[in-house]
This record gives C-alpha cells, sequence and structure tokens, in this order.
C-alpha cells in the first residue's frame, strides 16, 4: 500500500516502513539504544530527503524509548538518579551540538564530517566492546560455572570530589563523570541526528561501572528528554518532522521495542554486548565503505540552501 | 499612405500570424495529491483549427511538453582526496523544473529543429538553464547533464518519442504519467505544433498540483503552527509509546 508523506514529498510503501519500523524497535528494545543509527541510514536508502529522515528518526525514537522504558520502570531497572544527571549534560550538549553542526555547515562538508563521525566513532566503540564481550565469555567458561568475577573495579573515576550516591546502580560516585558523558553524547547526538544510546550505553558500563541490566533501562530514560528536545528544534527551525512517516515508523517500533524487552531480559548480558557490538561494527564498515569506494554517481542534486 | 500600410497589414496579419490553432482539452486541470497518491496519468487531447484547407508539403506534428515548477538545484560532485570520496566542486543550475515530460508524435529530431528547440526550450536539455556556472571549474557542462541522468533515473524527466497519436493532421491526444513523488506547485502543459521542425503554433495551459485533505492541513501546520506541530508529534509519540507498553501488558497477564 503505497502512502504519500506530506513533508517529505514522496510516495513509500507504508508496510516497508512499518516493518522497518519493528526490525529496528526489536534492537532498541534489547539494547537499550534508541536505534537512530541503523534506522537514519536505511531512511536515505528508501529515498527520504536525509533533512526529513533525520527530523522524524528523532521524534520515532521518542516513542520507541518511551514504550521501552515504560518496560523498564516496572521491572524497576531505570536509575532515575543517574538518568537526570546524564540529562542535565546531555540537554546541555544537545545544544551546544547545534552550534557546532551550524558551523561545520557554514563550512561545507558536513555530510562527510558526519558520515566520518559514524565510522570512528561506531568503529571505537565496536571494536572495544566487541573485544571486552569476548574476553568476559571465555572468563566465563574458564570459570566454568563459577560466578563471574566482580567487573566493578575501582579506577580513576572513583578519586573525583562532588560524589553522589546512585541506589539502583550500586554506586557512590562522583556527579562529574555522567554529567561529561552527557553533554558528550549530547554534542554527538545532535551532530549525528541519533539518540546516542550506542555511545552512552558503553560508556555507563565502562566508564561509570553501572550494572548492564540498569544500563539499558537509564539510557533509554535519558534518551527520551534529548531526542523530544531534538525533534521540536527541527520541528521549528527546519520543518522537517514528518509526522505521517513518524507514525508508521513509530507504530512498528513500540511493538517491536516491546518485543525486544522481552529478549532482552532472556539474554546473558555478554551476549546481550557481544550482539549489539556486531552490529554496530557492520552499519560501521557499510559506512566506511561508502567513503573508500566509488561512488556509482558521482553527482548529488541539493538545495541552494544545503551549502 | 500610412493608411494603406495599415490596411495591408490588417489583411495580412491573421493569414500570416496563425494558421493552425490548437483547441486542447485535458482529462483534468487539476492533480490532488491525497494520502494514498500512487502517481497519475493526464490525458491531453486537442484538435487543430484552421481556416483554410490542411497545408500541402510537411505532415503537422504535435508536441506536448509538461512541466512542474523551476528551482535552483545545488550539484556537487565528488572526488577522491586522501583515500576518501568527498564533495569538492558544487555547481548552482539556476532553474531546473521538479518534473518534466515530453511526448512528439515523431522522433524528437524531425519533430523540431535545433533551432526551435533552442527558441522554445522544448528538449530535457534546454529546459534546464545553467547560466551562472562558475568559469573555473571545468566541464560545467557536465553538472547540468547530471541534473538530467539523475531525473532520468528517477523518472521525474522522460522524453518519449512517438506517444502522440495525430488523426488526419487534425486530432491528436497523448497521455502523460506522473509519478507518486510529485511536488506541490503549478505545473504548465505546452503544446507545439510544427511542420518541417519549424513551431506554426503553439498553446500553453497550467495544471494544478496540490496537496488535499489531510495532507494539505499537516503541511500547513507544519509550517505556520511548527511549535504545535512539534507538540502533537511528540504527544503522538508519547501515546503509542504508552499504548503499545499497556497493551502488552495485557495480553501477557491474560
Amino acid at each position: 500500500m503505497q502512502i504519500y508523506l506530506p513533508i517529505a514529498e514522496v510516495s513509500v510503501n507504508a508496510f516497508l516502513l512499518l516493518g522497518l519500523g519493528g526490525m529496528v524497535g526489536i534492537l532498541s528494545g534489547m539494547f537499550g539504544v534508541g536505534g537512530g543509527f541503523l534506522m537514519t541510514p536505511l531512511l536515505f536508502f528508501i529515498g527520504i530527503p536525509p533533512a526529513v529522515a533525520v527530523a522524524t528518526e528523532a521524534n520515532q525514537i521518542v516513542a520507541s524509548s518511551f514504550s521501552g522504558v515504560l518496560a523498564h520502570f516496572r521491572r524497576r531497572t531505570v536509575d532515575l538518579r543517574m538518568g537526570s544527571v546524564l540529562l542535565v549534560g546531555g540537554l546541555t550538549g544537545a545544544a551546544l551540538g547545534v552550534v557546532v553542526f551550524n558551523y561545520l555547515k557554514s563550512l561545507g562538508q558536513v555530510d562527510l564530517l558526519v558520515k566520518l563521525c559514524y565510522v570512528v566513532f561506531l568503529g571505537i566503540i565496536g571494536g572495544l566492546m566487541f573485544i571486552e564481550s569476548l574476553n568476559a565469555i571465555r572468563k566465563a567458561r574458564k570459570a566454568n560455572g563459577a560466578p563471574p568475577p566482580k567487573r566493578r573495579q575501582r579506577n580513576w573515576v572513583h578519586a573525583l570530589p562532588f560524589k553522589m550516591r546512585f541506589r539502583t546502580s550500586g554506586l557512590y560516585i562522583s556527579v562529574l563523570p555522567p554529567l561529561v558523558v552527557g553533554l558528550f553524547v549530547g554534542v554527538l547526538s545532535a551532530i549525528m541526528g541519533v539518540g546516542g544510546g550506542f555511545i552512552m550505553v558503553p560508556a555507563m558500563i565502562y566508564i561509570l561501572g553501572m550494572p548492564t541490566k540498569v544500563v539499558v533501562g537509564t539510557s533509554l530514560f535519558q534518551i527520551i528528554f534529548v531526542t523530544a528536545f531534538t525533534t521540536m528544534l527541527h520541528a521549528t527551525t527546519n520543518f522537517t518532522v514528518d509526522v505521517v512517516l513518524a507514525v508508521l515508523l513509530l507504530v512498528g517500533g513500540v511493538v517491536g521495542a516491546q518485543i525486544g524487552t522481552q529478549i532482552g531480559a532472556r539474554m546473558k548480558a555478554e551476549q546481550l554486548r557481544i550482539l549489539l557490538a556486531l552490529m554496530v561494527l557492520v552499519v560501521c564498515g557499510k559506512l566506511a565503505l561508502d567513503l573508500l569506494l566509488q561512488p556509482a554517481e558521482l553527482y548529488s542534486l541539493g538545495t541552494e540552501g544545503g551549502h | 499612405m500610412l493608411r494603406l500600410i495599415a490596411a495591408l497589414c490588417l489583411v495580412a496579419l491573421p493569414a500570416f500570424a496563425v494558421e493552425e490553432q490548437v483547441v486542447l482539452g485535458l482529462s483534468q486541470d487539476r492533480v490532488a495529491i491525497t494520502a494514498d497518491f500512487n502517481g497519475s496519468e493526464i490525458l491531453i487531447f486537442g484538435a487543430v483549427k484552421r481556416e483554410a484547407p490542411i497545408p500541402e508539403g510537411d505532415p503537422l506534428e504535435v508536441i506536448v511538453a509538461v512541466s512542474g515548477p523551476s528551482e535552483p538545484v545545488l550539484v556537487r560532485r565528488k572526488e577522491k582526496k586522501f583515500g576518501i570520496w568527498v564533495n569538492t566542486d558544487s555547481v548552482l543550475v539556476d532553474s531546473a523544473p521538479s518534473f518534466y515530460a515530453v511526448a512528439t508524435s515523431a522522433p524528437f529530431k524531425e519533430a523540431i529543429t535545433d533551432t526551435e528547440d533552442l527558441r522554445h526550450r522544448v528538449s530535457i536539455e534546454r529546459a534546464i538553464r545553467s547560466v551562472g556556472a562558475a568559469m573555473h571549474i571545468r566541464g560545467a557542462q557536465s553538472f547540468a547533464n547530471a541534473v538530467v541522468r539523475i531525473r532520468e533515473n528517477a523518472r521525474l524527466y522522460s522524453i518519449r518519442e512517438n506517444t502522440v497519436a495525430v488523426d488526419e493532421q487534425t486530432l491528436f491526444r497523448t497521455s502523460i504519467e506522473m509519478p507518486a513523488d510529485l511536488t506541490e506547485g503549478e505545473y504548465s502543459a505546452r503544446i507545439f505544433l510544427t511542420r518541417g521542425g519549424m513551431v506554426v503554433s503553439d498553446f500553453t495551459t497550467s495544471i494544478d498540483v496540490r496537496k488535499v485533505g489531510l495532507e494539505r492541513i499537516l503541511y500547513t501546520m507544519s509550517r505556520q503552527q511548527p511549535i504545535l506541530y512539534g507538540l502533537m508529534s511528540l504527544a503522538i509519540a508519547i501515546a503509542a509509546g504508552w499504548g503499545a507498553s499497556a497493551a502488552f501488558r495485557l495480553i501477557r497477564n491474560n
């Protein structure tokens, strides 16, 4: 069934959009990532104008994250206190990111920089997570059924001032690292047009030392607000949020997120992480190939404003 | 003397200017873009009105050109730098129609001469204007060609030779297919009558392509009340997220 999108001004198959939404929704529920880093390139691929894809994707992430976070709330796996601290950093970062984005735009080459950002960050995070999870699985096998070693090591994070107790995460650490992580992710999410979960989740696990089960819910909680902020920003400045496209994606997305949360609850943390790592690496590889191989069409069309 | 010239002109003018005229019909003069819009086909038909008998010599040919609203297009070219493909040169094509379809009753080169094509801007290449192409960029023409190539692949530009049926040099008809990815605006349909490649008469009419219903409401709202529109999008997102969560809990509890 073809449907005409009023803002994107293209006609697409409604079932294709529902399917895409569902698929990305499942991943979102499983890993606590918004799925924007997967969905946005997919939308480009089916012919949605990039500006509309990025803005609408932010709106869709709000829906799937909200659906996911409710499930996590019921299982009490959301650290509200940590989420709020991250959010303060995140919103500041998003506002900063928009300034950076506009500066890059004035220099031209914003597309290239966005893609390079993707390749570099996806590559580093995917690679690190993959190696770490492999090691964890190997160790668990060697221990042969023995309880896994405590992962919460004392590092430089514990030496910083302004300590705060995060009961749900079982942490007593300084507020500075979460603030900085939030800020950094906020900047990146504004530049790359994603929720930032794929950076947030590993940062919470490896830098803050939060338990994996709490990480997913808390990440989703924070993503809702940052992407809602981004949606409003796009809707009021660029007029590029397509609500029809968003509805189709989010109907699939919210259902998928529920299924994903169920699957995620049944899997081991290491398996979850190794899957996320693989997915991140695949997307990274695809984007890197786009930059390295000669494109079939050397020319691209844009509007005058898109300098 | 003056009076004589004036009288001569009056006598000569009608015969000289328009011997054959187009009387046109359209199956629809407006295209409504609804939510389930899946392209449209416009039937363009008409007759040639003439006071004198059909002239001898070259047969009558008909060219129909439908074009969407024109806009400037920025064309960028990629080049390999430091091992990766990046956008380097760009050329602003001053004006390129969002949609362009030409239908002819004979092969294009036979239906109209190159000079007449230049004058009336009939062919796809001529319908695009790139006057301000920067001189320092080599092969600025290739940028204009890229616009044509990319839009032809997207089925937005097309030339359909031999698709106008002409009966008895008087009646003609053709249908122009419009793809689903149309943009809004005032489209124009131009009809040229040619003999021996020379345009003997032309006629222009407009086709109104517009979003209607829900499409119209949403589009207008996004432009005029962006804050409200943004909040509405968020409200829908939150409601859908909550709805799915509640529904799944119900299913699981049963």
